[in-house]
């Protein structure tokens, strides 16, 4: 089998990965290697596939051959389909080659399990030592950790690795009994520990040792699937939270699951990917992150799920009114950060702006907040945009509308403009 | 009293313009640069590039803000259609008021120099990753068609990347090309050029790459909208995953195209190209 058809295989295997991202690499140019990593905080996007999701790594498995069985999986031991598998040198040829180019950013490795764990990781070590010390790579590299792996093995790929990460794929043990039986909770969760712990004791290293080796230093994330099992939005949002506070994560990925096969336990094959539920928890995420909002703030027992019409933030804004109006000109940062419009960096213009002199609604456009959504939230030396009136109704039309033309085609058929609040 | 100030187009040009202006105590109606805009209503003074007087200018913008500096720096290298006008005005206001304006972005003079250089710098960032280069014996050739300048800055971030590799990079918009070779880049106008066709190696990692593309992509998902606004189609010209099938086909095989007077392929330079005039501003 020639590589072209080996790389359509296990590229088409490799595709529902979400996390596709080169942040928080911090390599530098140096002597004889080749490669750096974007110093952009964002990363960098090499291309946009015809999905529209960004293209920054060489994603691919190693091989596709798997002893696992899981059922939401197009790998699984069970299913019909072309395996192949690279050899740790074709592949490292090909990351040069494409890097060389500009094509990628770097590799993302990630593999079925063949054999058994530990023989797949050995493969995976062997293929990255391989980029780094024969063809001095020091560009970005991703790799998965497969649960179930040895301590050991885990160690010596994150001294390979930029990023490792173990996917928890799915949002509850019920969920793992009956759809991946191979895997436990607990399998999943002690490389995540291991992989936080030593990352955390390598960077005390680095404080003591300039020349310490870094292992994984652009941390560790993870991915859930989203709509294969009945989990609901808040235990999503709150294993997520628990995630970010108790193992560090940096990113938490979320997959709408595409169905690829036929299954008593699994959505039906006609179903649609969740995508508008996907981008809600993504908001959320966002939230988490850097607007300092918990998830109990955005959902709780009552309401579990996301509402579809509006985003998370102004369905927060929505429920407590009596926050607002906010006065841009003396309200703290993290009370800017909650009105809807205003993102990190428009809020820490309003600071460094309102150094200078009062603030008026028509310099906030300028400032970069979104009007659209803001001008309901928030006043400027105590006047809100001209001619402006609404009442709850018409305010929950109004935000409704601002969004509309932002959301996936297929959903926003879905949305009424005319369902009445609170539904 | 009206007075078009007519320089050579360089950013030390365009300082010196500012440093005439202060000599002559008066505030210029427009500029003009190269050939065109020499007759108009008004009077026009030819301003001679003096790189003492542009270092004076400069240095008196940096000791009152470093920001700004950087702001007129990177502000010559936009697409702003009155650039040097925005430009004049930001640096008479910090002259006048000192750096206090510059904390508030929605000021009337900051605020459409400080957008064009976002959008500089958001097509810098864009073009990190969109550039596409081709293995041409040996050499890394690209091009890119940019609405600003952006070599100067762009530049920094592959000579660092690709420290190693003998490289240029083409701008098509502005005829101007970077070349590296390791420890030296340069950047130099450059009136035409013409990728030559690929050999086989090329070819074949170009068709993996396209084929990578096209097999990453989930059809259940599909989002033409999304992808154009993540990637608008300006930039689809000079990538390699957007190209028809001569593209992927290389040079040796019969049905190769070669068109008349075959593509001038640019010679690998072993060392730099000789010192010709020096591109305006470069090297920033």
């Amino acid at each position: 089998m020639d590589v072209l058809e080996k790389l359509t295989i296990l590229t088409d295997a490799a595709k529902y990965d979400a996390a596709c991202t080169s942040s928080g690499g911090t390599r530098t140019a140096k002597k004889g290697y080749i490669g750096n990593t974007s110093t952009a905080s964002a990363g960098c996007c090499h291309t946009f596939s015809a999905d529209g999701r960004c293209v920054t790594l060489l994603k691919v498995l190693l091989t596709n051959r798997c002893v696992y069985d899981c059922k939401y999986c197009v790998n699984r031991r069970s299913n019909e389909t072309r395996r192949a598998a690279f050899t740790p040198e074709e592949l490292a040829d090909l990351t040069i080659q494409f890097y060389r180019r500009n094509y990628i950013e770097g590799l993302f490795l990630s593999s079925g399990v063949f054999r058994s764990p530990d023989y797949t990781t050995e493969l995976m070590i062997r293929t990255l030592a391989l980029l780094r010390e024969e063809y001095r790579f020091n560009g970005y590299i991703h790799a998965k950790a497969i649960p179930g792996t040895s301590p050991e093995l885990v160690e010596r790929l994150g001294f390979l690795a930029d990023r490792l990460s173990v996917n928890i794929e799915l949002p509850s043990e019920a969920g793992l009994k009956s759809l991946a039986p191979d895997k436990t909770k607990g399998a999943i969760l002690t490389p995540m520990r291991q992989i936080q712990t030593r990352g955390q004791q390598s960077r005390e290293e680095l404080i003591k040792y300039r020349h310490a080796p870094r292992f994984a230093p652009a941390g560790q994330s993870t991915q859930l699937i989203v709509g294969a099992t009945r989990d609901t939005d808040f235990h999503i949002l709150r294993l997520t939270q628990g995630l970010y506070d108790r193992y560090r994560l940096k990113r938490v990925f979320y997959s709408a699951y595409v169905p690829v096969v036929e299954h008593a336990l699994l959505p039906a094959k006609d179903v649609k990917p969740p995508l508008l539920r996907e981008h809600r928890l993504y908001q959320a995420d966002w939230l988490l992150r850097f607007y300092g909002f918990r998830a109990e703030e955005l959902l709780d027992e009552g309401n579990q799920d996301f509402d579809t019409r509006v985003d998370p933030k102004c369905s927060w804004a929505l429920a407590h009114l009596d926050f607002f109006p906010v006065e841009v000109n003396s309200a703290a940062y993290e009370t800017l950060l909650r009105i809807p419009g205003v993102g990190v960096t428009s809020a820490r213009r309003i600071l460094s702006a309102r150094r200078v002199g009062p603030l008026h609604i028509d310099n906030l456009k300028k400032l970069g907040v979104v009007m659209k959504r803001a001008q309901y939230f928030l006043t400027a030396s105590g006047k809100m945009a001209e001619g402006l009136r609404f009442t709850p109704d018409s305010l929950l039309r109004g935000l409704i509308a601002a969004e509309r033309p932002l959301l996936p085609q297929q959903e926003a058929v879905q949305l009424s403009l005319f369902d009445p609040a609170g539904t | 009293m009206d007075v078009i100030y007519h320089y050579d187009g360089s950013f030390d040009g365009f300082l010196s313009c500012v440093f005439d202006s202060y000599v002559y105590k008066e505030i210029p109606a427009g500029f003009s640069s190269g050939e065109d805009g020499v007759f108009t209503l008004f009077d026009s003074r030819t301003v001679l590039t003096v790189p003492d007087h542009a270092a004076r200018v400069l240095r008196k913008v940096t000791a009152l803000s470093p920001e700004a500096a950087l702001l007129l720096r990177r502000g010559f290298l936009t697409c702003l259609p009155d650039k040097e006008p925005c430009l004049f005005r930001l640096v008479s206001k910090l002259l006048r008021e000192g750096p206090g304006f510059l904390r508030n972005r929605s000021d009337e003079t900051l605020f459409p120099v400080v957008k064009a250089v976002q959008h500089l710098h958001g097509e810098v960032h864009l073009l990190k990753g969109f550039v596409r280069f081709s293995d041409l014996g040996g050499v890394l050739g690209g091009e890119i068609e940019p609405k600003n300048r952006v070599l100067p800055v762009l530049g920094g971030h592959f000579t660092a990347r690709f420290h190693n590799e003998r490289f240029f990079l083409y701008d098509r918009t502005h005829k101007e090309a970077l070349f590296h070779v390791p420890g030296q880049s340069v950047i130099r106008p450059l009136a035409d050029f013409q990728m030559a066709p690929p050999d086989e190696t090329e070819a074949h990692y170009r068709l993996l790459w396209k084929c990578f593309y096209d097999t990453i992509a989930i059809k259940e998902r599909e989002n033409p909208r999304l992808r154009m606004s993540n990637m608008p189609k300006r930039y689809w010209n000079t990538m390699t995953e957007f190209q028809g099938e001569d593209w992927f086909r290389p040079q040796s095989s019969p049905e190769a195209v070669s068109g008349p007077g075959a593509p001038a392929g640019i010679s690998a330079p072993e060392t730099l190209p000789p010192r010709g005039p020096s591109a305006p501003a470069s090297g920033l």
